[in-house]
């Protein structure tokens, strides 16, 4: 969590959040194109220079990947994927990252009040000072995001640059892409974007393409151009995402559950009280009663 | 680049071919998106491996490293057969009509004029049948004489067959005839097409033909000279192609003009020799070579050039033989010179400057052991490279014991290309000034003052101690205000060239068109009688009584289609896009008035800064101007190993030549003959193998990096390998691999991929292999790997003196 003067929409654990609606933000999304993407991997160094984030050593096993998954240090990993295709093969290279989640589930999950939150532009961001580091976040995610960070103690992933977004800077990913398969924008724009993108890439082969922008999580604030939408599986991204019935049960009804069990106490202690009066004493033998003044 | 980078999203087919420019390239690769984008342009991505470029393109064809000609030579057979190629601009802009030589031959793989012994070509018979009386080529308007070009060509390539493609190169037929279909649609006039290429072509024994093989195709589409067509060379990094066009290579001087010879002992002669004669209506530019010289001659001399003492020609040094740094190696290897007139000691010492021979040269032990041979080794870098500390090198290089190695060794720490200022040439011939971002670390200096007190110091040596010929150095000029460090807007003014004294308005003599002392607008200005001087004739028009049009930064672009002739200069004259008279048609009229190169609007032609005579209407010259025909040549005399492209194996090959088995690799190609210079056969070494370069990493350098992202982001050495083969082997993605070539061995990491895959060439199985560079034995240790060209051998295309490092033969085992 890089800033503090934004207006947060949702925040973990918390009932409310702070929107004033004294400030417009519009909701922002990254766009990436797979189709124009080149894997260069211009991102990833961008992201790492930009967040301060340390070196991760890494080692060549046997492909142009940098390393296998995302880390807490690397928020920012180009997935290539190798398939067989009509006679042939693909060669798929896609920016992973946090998806930023219309509704996520990591804030869903997070049981420390204020540690996720989501800002009024949609980003959704990780307050370490609030983190406690459970790890619950990971459960909550169905991209496989967050990582905890073993030095700090603390979840760590993508803040969509919010930094450089809040004063009117595109992220730095974005900044560095050579190909411009990287755009940022408002939701809106980006999403108007995707779609002439998708029309034009049906209209040159790709019947299949899509524009991966799951409502399963209410929409995310990276939204993908697919090539090959009927496999989003080749992209290393799930088919239909959706936060984990688990996180589901904890917030849309454990939570309020408990919420409501903790009202109900205090009103059963009200009546209670009203009905039957305060507590009266046992008497002298109560050993609470015969501690000596101290 | 005959277009440039941002012509490139006006294409409407883009055939990326000896190349990857998503992956070398990726800045300038946003247009071919921006291509795909906007007009919905076809990207066909021909290569040995499925590569970052194959992965965006349209349609990939799999080709044996090597090859390209005979594949390039197919698709011009299919464009003739299938009546497919643009009649119209062949018969106006190609010497299609002009007729051949009937010496002229061609069997069995060579061309006439061999001589066996030398390995060279004579190439009397490679001309053309010329009127007795004006010297002009005869010509068949109607292309139907079996001597002219078109026929010949026809026949030439006739053996280039969809089949025989596949047999050679291994593309399957049907991959093979959809490259055709899309890339020969651009031969109508509403589409245009462009090739890009870089050094997966330029590398080879056979790198030059393959380029023309290229352009031809190109000329046959009628796609040279217009927008969004063309023949695009990517250079591989900042400065090459300005290291070029100054003279960057033995046999040039600035502005591609010929080395002197010793056979042309005085100006004259040269001028003479070098001044082509007119062959058709064509303004035959080069008829200014004398000029160009002079105005050289006066730049170099000054006052000491003087029409009596030929300008200071004699001073120039004379070549007696082939000084490519292929040769120099070789020089001190042996110890010995054998060029024109006998045995010579060979060179004692050695300036790097710029370059890691060791690294970036073939036959990496060669280099070590040739380095080990001299007294001394002057290297200037910012960093300790392999060159730098070669008698480091690790056993597996060979070296000598280091105790035995007397060569002194100076590491001069030179400036970085951020700690300067000066221009950078792109690819497109773009001449753009870039500004010194911060000082050059502790006593690191530019490159333009470790030459000054280089040279300053001979200079004082030879004033001092006289010598052989001291005119030569001592009579150089160097009027720079400040001769340690000269500044280098100075020396661009001085390659812009001035006048020397007032030059009289050809027009009317009156006038005067500039006076002394003022910079000259561009090379139409310049003058054979010393009244001008010039640094490179080419460049000139960057540095004018207008300022330094390298510093200029206007994204202006009223057509459209991103010229932007605001934007810094570009070589020749501004031109955006050379040959661009061949856009229009007979009348002037562009062929694609969408795309406009240049047109005549009745007084004068119009549009891009026009490759014509501005005043002279359509018809007068041909659209080539600096050819004595005037039109593109399909049939060229001017190369050292034919006239026409033919398919030749590479010197390392799996297969002997399935079109003419006795003559199997290029006959004029160049090999060397020192015991450190073997050669593999198919049957010790069964696999076809590559090198390349990846996107995250530049040259050698990033290996010296101590803390940045990129190690991490390419950590190390690989050997990409295709799934059957790392199967048949038993090598599991992730594991150690060992590849080993008749020069030596090398281990790496087996990247197993689905991206290259077997193939059957003239009927046999055949494997593929790869490797990047990038890694040495110099640098941070934790990211220090083997040397890839300690794999690659020393063969040479005949023109341009490359080595062939895109194709060899190694075989693979399990480490």
């Amino acid at each position: 969590m890089t800033t503090q003067n934004l207006e947060i929409r949702r925040s973990s654990a918390s009932v409310l959040g702070s929107l004033s609606g004294m400030r417009t933000a519009k909701t922002v999304s990254k766009y990436i194109d797979t189709t124009t993407c080149i894997g260069c991997k211009a991102c990833e160094a961008a992201c790492v220079e930009w967040n301060d984030l340390r070196r991760v050593a890494t080692e060549q096993t046997g492909t142009y990947q940098t390393m296998p998954t995302l880390h807490a240090e690397y928020w920012n990993l180009i997935r290539f994927n190798e398939r067989d295709f009509d006679g042939g093969i693909v060669w798929l290279m896609r920016k992973d990252q946090c998806m930023h989640c219309d509704e996520p589930g990591c804030l869903a999950a997070c049981p420390a009040p204020g540690a996720i939150v989501q800002y009024a532009n949609g980003i959704v961001d990780v307050n370490p000072d609030q983190c406690i580091g459970c790890g619950y976040c990971e459960t909550g995610c169905p991209f496989d995001v967050p990582r905890f960070h073993q030095t700090t103690g603390k979840m760590a992933k993508c803040t969509l640059c919010v930094d450089r977004v809040s004063v009117g800077l595109e992220p730095a990913c974005i900044k560095a892409c050579p190909t411009g398969c990287l755009q940022f924008g408002t939701k809106d724009d980006m999403v108007e974007l995707g779609k002439r993108r998708v029309e034009q890439l049906k209209s040159t082969g790709f019947q299949q393409a899509v524009l991966y922008d799951p409502h399963g999580v209410g929409g995310t604030g990276v939204i993908t151009v697919l090539g090959h939408g009927d496999h989003p599986d080749w992209y290393g991204l799930p088919a239909d995402p959706h936060v984990p019935w688990g996180v589901k049960l904890w917030k849309k009804v454990l939570r309020p559950l408990g919420v409501l069990a903790i009202f109900g106490a205090v009103i059963g202690a009200f009546s209670h009280f009203n009905k039957y009066g305060p507590k009266e004493a046992r008497g002298s033998n109560d050993p609470d009663r015969n501690l000596p003044d101290a | 680049m005959t277009n440039g980078w941002v012509d490139i999203k006006n294409a409407d087919v883009i055939l990326a071919m000896g190349g990857n420019p998503a992956e070398n390239h990726p800045v300038g690769f946003k247009w071919f998106m921006e291509a795909k984008k906007m007009r919905g342009a076809k990207l066909v991505a021909v290569d040995p491996r499925f590569t970052r470029t194959g992965a965006l393109a349209d349609l990939y064809a799999p080709i044996r490293a090597g090859t390209d000609t005979a594949f390039l030579l197919g698709i011009i057979r299919y464009a003739i057969e299938k009546n497919r190629f643009h009649e119209d601009y062949v018969k106006i802009h190609t010497n299609a009509p002009l007729l051949v030589n009937t010496a002229y031959a061609f069997n069995d793989g060579l061309f006439s004029g061999f001589d066996e012994k030398a390995g060279t070509y004579a190439k009397d018979s490679w001309t053309y049948q010329t009127d007795a009386k004006t010297g002009f080529a005869k010509t068949d308007p109607t292309l139907q004489d079996p001597q002219c070009v078109f026929q010949q060509l026809k026949k030439h390539v006739s053996r280039y067959t969809p089949e025989m493609v596949e047999r050679v190169c291994g593309t399957p037929k049907d991959a093979f005839l959809k490259v055709c279909e899309i890339v020969t649609s651009t031969y109508t006039p509403e589409r245009a097409g462009t090739i890009t290429y870089a050094l997966g072509w330029t590398q080879h024994s056979t790198g030059v033909q393959m380029i023309r093989a290229a352009a031809m195709l190109q000329l046959v589409l009628g796609n040279v000279g217009r927008p969004g067509g063309g023949v695009n060379a990517f250079r591989g990094h900042s400065n090459i192609q300005g290291a070029t066009d100054i003279a960057g290579t033995f046999d040039i001087l600035p502005g591609y003009l010929k080395t002197p010879a010793g056979q042309w002992t005085t100006l004259k002669e040269y001028i003479d020799a070098n001044t082509p004669k007119l062959l058709a209506p064509s303004m035959n530019y080069w008829q200014n070579y004398d000029k160009f010289m002079v105005s050289l001659l006066k730049a170099a001399y000054g006052k000491a050039a003087t029409k009596e003492n030929d300008f200071g020609y004699a001073w120039l040094p004379k070549v007696d033989g082939n000084y490519s740094w292929m040769y120099i190696c070789d020089d001190m290897y042996r110890g010995n010179s054998t060029r024109v007139g006998g045995k010579e000691p060979g060179p004692e010492g050695f300036i790097s400057f710029g370059m890691n021979p060791v690294g970036l040269g073939p036959n990496s032990k060669k280099w070590i052991a040739a380095l080990s041979k001299l007294k001394w080794l002057v290297v200037a870098e910012n960093v300790e490279t392999e060159t730098a500390g070669f008698w480091k090198a690790p056993k597996m290089y060979d070296p000598p014991e280091p105790s035995n190695i007397q060569t002194e060794v100076f590491l001069l720490p030179a400036a970085d290309f951020a700690e300067k200022d000066g221009t950078f040439t792109n690819s497109a011939r773009w001449i753009q000034w870039k500004w010194k971002a911060l000082d050059p670390p502790g006593q690191a200096k530019s490159d333009q003052e470790i030459l000054a007190r280089i040279f300053l110091s001979v200079r004082d040596l030879y004033k001092k101690e006289g010598g052989a010929m001291p005119e030569a150095v001592a009579n150089l000029s160097w009027s720079y205000p400040n001769p340690v460090e000269p500044d280098l807007s100075e020396v661009l003014k001085e390659i812009n060239g001035k006048a020397l004294a007032d030059i009289p308005d050809p027009k009317d003599k009156a006038k005067v068109l500039k006076s002394a002392g003022q910079q000259v607008d561009g090379f139409g200005q310049l003058q054979a009688d010393g009244s001008t001087m010039c640094g490179n004739w080419l460049h000139s028009g960057v540095y004018t009584e207008a300022g330094n049009n390298a510093q200029r930064r206007s994204t202006a672009d009223p057509n459209g289609l991103g010229m932007y002739h605001n934007w810094a200069f570009s070589w020749p004259a501004n031109r955006r896009i050379m040959y661009n008279r061949a856009s229009a048609d007979a009348e002037g009229k562009p062929w694609d008035p969408k795309r406009p190169g240049i047109w005549w609007n009745g007084e004068k032609w119009v549009g891009d800064v026009p490759d014509m005579k501005p005043d002279a209407p359509p018809g007068e010259f041909g659209a080539f101007i600096m050819l004595p025909e005037g039109t593109g040549r399909l049939f060229a005399g001017s190369l050292n190993d034919g006239p026409f492209p033919e398919h030749y194996e590479a010197i390392e090959a799996p297969v002997d030549n399935p079109l003419h088995p006795k003559v199997s690799s290029n006959p004029a190609s160049k090999k060397f003959s020192s015991d450190k210079d073997v050669y593999g056969k198919k049957e010790d070494f069964p696999i076809v193998c590559t090198t390349y370069r990846l996107t995250e990493h530049f040259h050698y350098w990033t290996q010296h990096q101590h803390n940045g992202v990129l190690n991490e982001l390419q950590p190390g050495f690989f050997v990409e390998i295709p799934e059957d083969l790392a199967k048949q082997k038993g090598i599991a993605n992730g594991s150690k691999v060992k590849v080993t070539s008749a020069r030596g061995s090398l281990e790496g990491t087996a990247m197993v991929t689905k991206r290259l895959r077997p193939m059957k060439i003239d009927g046999k199985e055949t494997w593929q292999i790869g490797f990047p560079i990038h890694w040495g034995f110099a640098g941070d240790p934790n990211h220090t790997g083997p040397l890839a060209n300690l794999l690659t051998p020393s063969a040479m295309d005949p023109n341009t003196w490359t080595p062939e490092f895109k194709a060899f033969l190694v075989k693979l085992d399990k480490a």
